[in-house]
């Protein structure tokens, strides 16, 4: 059981998706911009890196080597469709949000990535759980982005106030970068940083010195 | 793997079923979810009107509220009200449909929005008889896309009751303050034609409408750094309140005779 608690806790900090193999960032952008949007994407990420894993693996000693990847494909994008139909009938306005996003999760990285490493070559089982551990690492950072862009943004969480707008008679001006995709970049630069202080491994080694500023040329 | 998943048969087979089995799974999904799909997009049509037309009461269900709404259609090139309606008629779908819709020429289309539909539906609230709220669908483009709105008039077909967006994707925090529930405070009480009139005259300024300035009452404040998308917004009030919109059909309900 030891090796199931590693593959669902490893990709949350040591392996993250997003933070050390720099997959899925594309969505990370778009669907962050609140904490609400942030939430469903990544429990409909959850549920397609988990469902896709477990079938692929069921079905990897029968799949044909040479068209493997679209065998995958055939079974990721089935299950994001799926799960875009569940999200427009039970979640309407969230799913109105996320538009196109969801129908993108086919193209994430992440979901192939993971069924084309761990999945083709392990038990369902272990790969249902490697596929969990895999979209919850994507979920950290997506939480945690539309956290801090929501929260400095719009002066909310969730929806709710918690730092009062200038607009709305308080006393907050909200950062209108943090609604913006591009911050995101910054956001989830600074987790990359934070999660390499403690993790010293993943520091990689650089792949070249600057040379040092010794000659004095103009004065 | 085995060596002999590469055969010929065994690829075969395999794509086969696995194509049968995901298709059989994904129209299952698509077909069971359906109904709930159609009753949510209804449910916020609904809701987007009633929010148009400042209708609310939490106590109240959206379907229970909007009981009070009459749909009907309206013909806008004869401005009159008209039942040769197709079954769950979709203006947006018959825009680009080549007997239902037809396409603006570049003079008039100053919303930009390349084709109109024929047809468009209108909703009523009356009482006693009466007509006291009346609100119109309207369209047209900002800055990155589409707006998609209603503009609910009192019943002298002239004052702004309400006016809102549910649709659109304009830069969050500039153009995206559409939203704003105290910029759409901004619209009740205005006028959309001048006195005698049906040529609309209700659009942005730039910058705060002075309230001492005769003309006060058909402005509106521009947007900050959304210069583009407040334009796109006047084209579109202009657009539709006008002869290619629903003026002809204001006039004839004026006149009593729509």
């Amino acid at each position: 059981m030891s090796q199931a608690k590693e593959v669902l806790s490893n990709p949350v900090f040591k392996n993250n998706p997003i933070g050390l193999q720099i997959l899925g960032v594309c969505s990370a952008l778009a669907v962050t911009s609140n904490l609400n949007t942030a939430m469903v994407m990544t429990m409909a990420v959850i549920a397609v890196t988990a469902f896709s894993n477990l079938f692929v693996s069921i079905i990897r000693n029968h799949i044909p080597g040479n068209v493997r990847i679209i065998c995958q494909m055939t079974i990721i994008a089935s299950l994001v469709i799926v799960v875009d139909q569940i999200l427009k009938a039970f979640a309407y306005d969230v799913s109105k949000q996320l538009s196109v996003f969801v129908g993108l999760i086919i193209t994430n990285c992440i979901v192939m990535g993971r069924a084309e490493a761990f999945a083709m070559k392990n038990p369902p089982g272990i790969s249902f759980m490697d596929g969990i551990g895999n979209g919850l690492g994507y979920g950290v950072v997506l939480i945690f982005v539309g956290f801090l862009r929501e929260l400095f943004g719009a002066g909310k969480l969730f929806g709710y106030e918690v730092l009062p707008l200038v607009n709305d008679g308080g006393w907050y001006l909200g950062n209108g970068l943090m609604l913006l995709p591009p911050s995101a970049f910054f956001i989830i630069g600074m987790f990359i940083w934070l999660v390499r202080t403690f993790h010293k491994d993943q520091v990689e080694a650089p792949e070249f010195e600057l040379a040092k500023n010794t000659k004095k040329e103009a004065v | 793997m085995s060596a002999n998943n590469d055969t010929i048969g065994k690829t075969i087979t395999v794509t086969v079923l696995l194509c049968v089995v995901c298709s059989v799974i994904v129209s299952a999904a698509a077909v069971l979810l359906k109904p709930k799909q159609i009753a949510n997009k209804d449910q916020d049509r609904k809701s987007n009107i009633l929010a148009a037309a400042g209708i609310s009461d939490s106590g109240k269900t959206v379907d229970e509220l909007f009981a009070q709404i009459t749909t009907k259609y309206v013909d806008l090139e004869t401005g009159k009200f008209t039942t040769e309606v197709p079954a769950k008629y979709d203006a947006k779908k018959a825009a680009k449909d080549p007997v239902l819709g037809k396409a603006l020429p570049k003079e008039v289309d100053i919303a930009s929005i390349k084709y109109q539909a024929k047809v468009m539906p209108v909703y009523m609230v009356e009482k006693d008889g009466k007509l006291e709220k009346l609100i119109l669908p309207v369209h047209g483009y900002g800055l990155w896309s589409t707006l998609y709105g209603f503009l609910a008039l009192e019943g002298d077909l002239n004052t702004v009751v309400g006016f809102g967006f549910y649709s659109h994707a304009e830069t969050p925090g500039l153009g995206g303050e559409v939203d704003n529930p105290n910029w759409k405070s901004l619209w009740p009480g205005k006028e959309v034609y001048p006195q005698g009139s049906m040529k609309p005259v209700l659009g942005l300024i730039k910058g705060t409408v002075d309230p001492a300035n005769a003309n006060a009452k058909h402005q509106v404040d521009g947007l900050a750094g959304a210069t583009l998308t407040a334009n796109g917004v006047t084209n579109l009030v202009q657009f539709w309140m006008g002869a290619n919109g629903y003026a002809p059909f204001l006039s004839n309900l004026k006149a009593g005779g729509a």
